[in-house]
């Protein structure tokens, strides 16, 4: 398992629209990813849970990775926040 | 190519896209189940239409306002295609062993609340998305394609059937044709396909389970077909047709600005139909010698709270004013029957056509009337306004109504406020009223023959039970000989009397009644120039000698 943690700098917070594009690169991954926040742990390929941890700029968030491709999944999606969220 | 019949309401052809008109919000039962397995099959099935359509959503914004607008619809995907929501659904169908529909309307309920109890504006918004989603499934789920009728192109509006409040919604520029499954000859559907001059199909056999939204559909309304992703051949066949009925209409157009005058020297007044302000332009552009009925209950309709006497003036002004001084006849609120108005509250019965509904209305809730009366008097300095009274059975109903002119009247006078002096009629569409059109015409300065409700009141068939359609008949000797009374009787009296319902608009008939000596037909703009080429080319004394 691998963990990576991130704080969100997007002025708008996960929202709709960057929740969607999370969820459709995560969902690239056949390893098991949660996004959590404050304890609250979500699927991360479910984009209400996403949705609902309701992340704001400034917040942190925590991803872990678990699974055969959790190598590649947590270099992608690292990648992904540092250049989206 | 799939080939579909209906019933003909207006003939022409139009060939266009296609949009499945959605009803407003779902009502959604609990209903147990048997076979949860052949449930969720139904959903998965209502889950993957539902996707197609967003792909297509988000398809059309992506070309036309660019990806971050179109994103929307790829969230939207996401949310139908997300475990939990599916979970949800699933275990709702399997545990509570009920239809998918209440598991998808709960489930939505559920997600939006979640959002709605966020302390954030922006995801709370997001409840929206979420009910969006669930009614799009229950949409599918129900048989209706889409979102609300596509109105960006003009298009050809296949619905089950129109009720009078979505007709009056729709951007009349943007409809070619209307297709219903449901809905008579007589429906509101009908009329405003009538008035718009398009081809129009009425219990059509259709089924709005099939997926045509966004084909392309040719309607052929003299005919009654409907063709659903038309071949070559029969494009190609229609296309020469919708040309040649350009040209036909074309020639009609010649007959502008000619008087409605037979061979042997007899008159009549070609008036039009209108429902709404917007329909002014149609009826200058056919002709039309004036307005015999505008329907003013569509200002009721159209609204969500008793248009204000300040509102109503400006639209009877304005009607007046672009009429420059043609009669315009102004009927006061008809609504009740199948013409409801929420906030009107009126109660359900059983038989609404028998019950409580326009003058009956007006003349119990006086505040209503008073309104719209002073509207209309004061609207009448500024054109040729004449009054009509509908549903008239009595003449105690008449001497009520000269009650409330009269109070109407002093109470504008005490306040300075200038109004005219508008010509006064009432309505003939109850036998009674037929009957007793000698005396009744002493007291009024027109009749108008409002001959669906005459037919349907005379006949005792429901004009809104299509079942009856082949027992509905206008050509009755029964309503004929009426009409044919009612005209003699007001020439006694020394006014005049025309019709104002559809058969006016019959030109199978159009002889018989210049025969009669109806001296107005109020028809739908459209047959203005087709009437008047008939009455150009009648002669009445050997019409009458040959029959």
């Amino acid at each position: 398992m691998k963990e990576f943690k991130y704080v969100i700098t997007d002025p708008e917070g996960i929202h709709a629209r960057p929740a969607g594009m999370l969820v459709k690169a995560v969902k690239e991954f056949a390893c098991d990813i949660k996004i959590a926040k404050g304890g609250k742990a979500m699927n991360c390929k479910a984009i209400f849970g996403v949705m609902g941890l309701a992340a704001k700029k400034g917040d942190e968030v925590t991803l872990t990775f678990d699974g055969a491709d959790e190598d590649a999944a947590y270099e992608a999606i690292s990648k992904f926040m540092q250049e989206n969220l | 190519m799939n080939t579909y019949y209906g019933k003909s309401v207006f003939g022409g052809i139009a060939i266009g896209r296609i949009s499945v008109y959605k009803k407003g919000e779902q009502q959604v039962k609990r209903v147990k189940i048997m076979d949860a397995d052949a449930e969720m099959k139904r959903y998965q099935a209502a889950k993957m239409v539902a996707m197609e359509q967003l792909q297509g959503l988000y398809d059309k914004a992506l070309k036309e306002v660019g990806e971050a607008n179109a994103a929307i619809f790829e969230v939207h995907q996401m949310m139908l295609d997300d475990d939990d929501y599916n979970d949800s659904i699933e275990n709702i169908v399997r545990s509570q062993e009920v239809n998918v529909e209440y598991a998808v309307a709960t489930t939505g309920d559920n997600f939006a609340q979640m959002f709605a109890a966020m302390d954030d504006d922006y995801m709370r918004e997001r409840a929206a998305d979420v009910k969006d989603i669930s009614e799009r499934l229950l949409n599918v789920l129900d048989g209706k394609a889409g979102a609300a009728a596509d109105t960006s192109e003009p298009a050809i509006i296949v619905a089950d059937d129109l009720a009078p409040s979505e007709t009056v919604q729709l951007d009349k520029d943007m409809v070619l044709s209307f297709v219903t499954v449901h809905g008579s000859l007589n429906s509101h559907t009908a009329i405003l396909a009538r008035t718009m001059a398009i081809p129009a199909l009425i219990g059509t056999s259709l089924s709005l389970d099939e997926d045509i939204d966004g084909k392309l559909g040719i309607v052929d309304g003299g005919k009654g077909v409907f063709y659903v992703d038309p071949d070559e051949e029969t494009l190609a066949d229609m296309k020469k047709r919708q040309m040649e009925e350009q040209e036909k209409k074309e020639l009609l157009q010649t007959l502008k600005g000619k008087e409605n005058v037979t061979l042997d020297g007899q008159k009549v007044m070609l008036y039009a139909n209108i429902g709404n302000i917007k329909d002014l332009a149609t009826v200058l552009k056919n002709d039309a010698g004036g307005i015999g009925l505008f329907r003013s209950e569509f200002i009721y309709l159209e609204k969500d709270h008793y248009p204000t006497e300040e509102e109503q003036f400006q639209i009877y002004k304005q009607v007046a004013e672009t009429m420059a001084g043609k009669r315009v006849i102004i009927r006061t609120l008809d609504i009740g029957a199948d013409k409801q108005c929420d906030y009107f509250e009126l109660e359900h019965e059983e038989n609404p056509a028998l019950g409580y509904r326009a003058i009956r209305i007006c003349l119990t809730r006086p505040e209503v009337f008073r309104t719209q009366l002073r509207a209309l008097f004061r609207a009448s300095v500024f054109g040729k306004i004449a009054i009509m009274y509908p549903m008239i059975t009595s003449m105690k109903e008449i001497k009520r109504i000269q009650e409330v002119v009269s109070s109407v009247k002093e109470e504008l006078t005490e306040q300075g406020i200038a109004f005219g002096e508008p010509e006064q009629g009432i309505m003939i569409e109850t036998p009674a009223a037929a009957l007793m059109s000698d005396e009744l015409a002493k007291e009024v300065d027109f009749f108008s023959i409002g001959t669906n409700d005459l037919t349907q009141y005379t006949l005792a068939i429901d004009r809104q039970n299509t079942k009856l359609d082949e027992f509905y008949d206008p050509h009755h000797p029964a309503i004929l000989r009426m009409i044919s009374m009612v005209v003699e009787n007001a020439h006694k009296a020394g006014i005049w009397a025309g019709i104002c319902g559809e058969l006016g608009a019959d030109m199978s008939l159009t002889r018989e009644f210049l025969a009669m000596g109806v001296d107005e037909l109020s028809v739908s703009p459209g047959s203005v120039l087709p009437i008047r080429k008939i009455v150009l080319e009648t002669n009445v004394e050997e019409y009458k000698a040959g029959k």
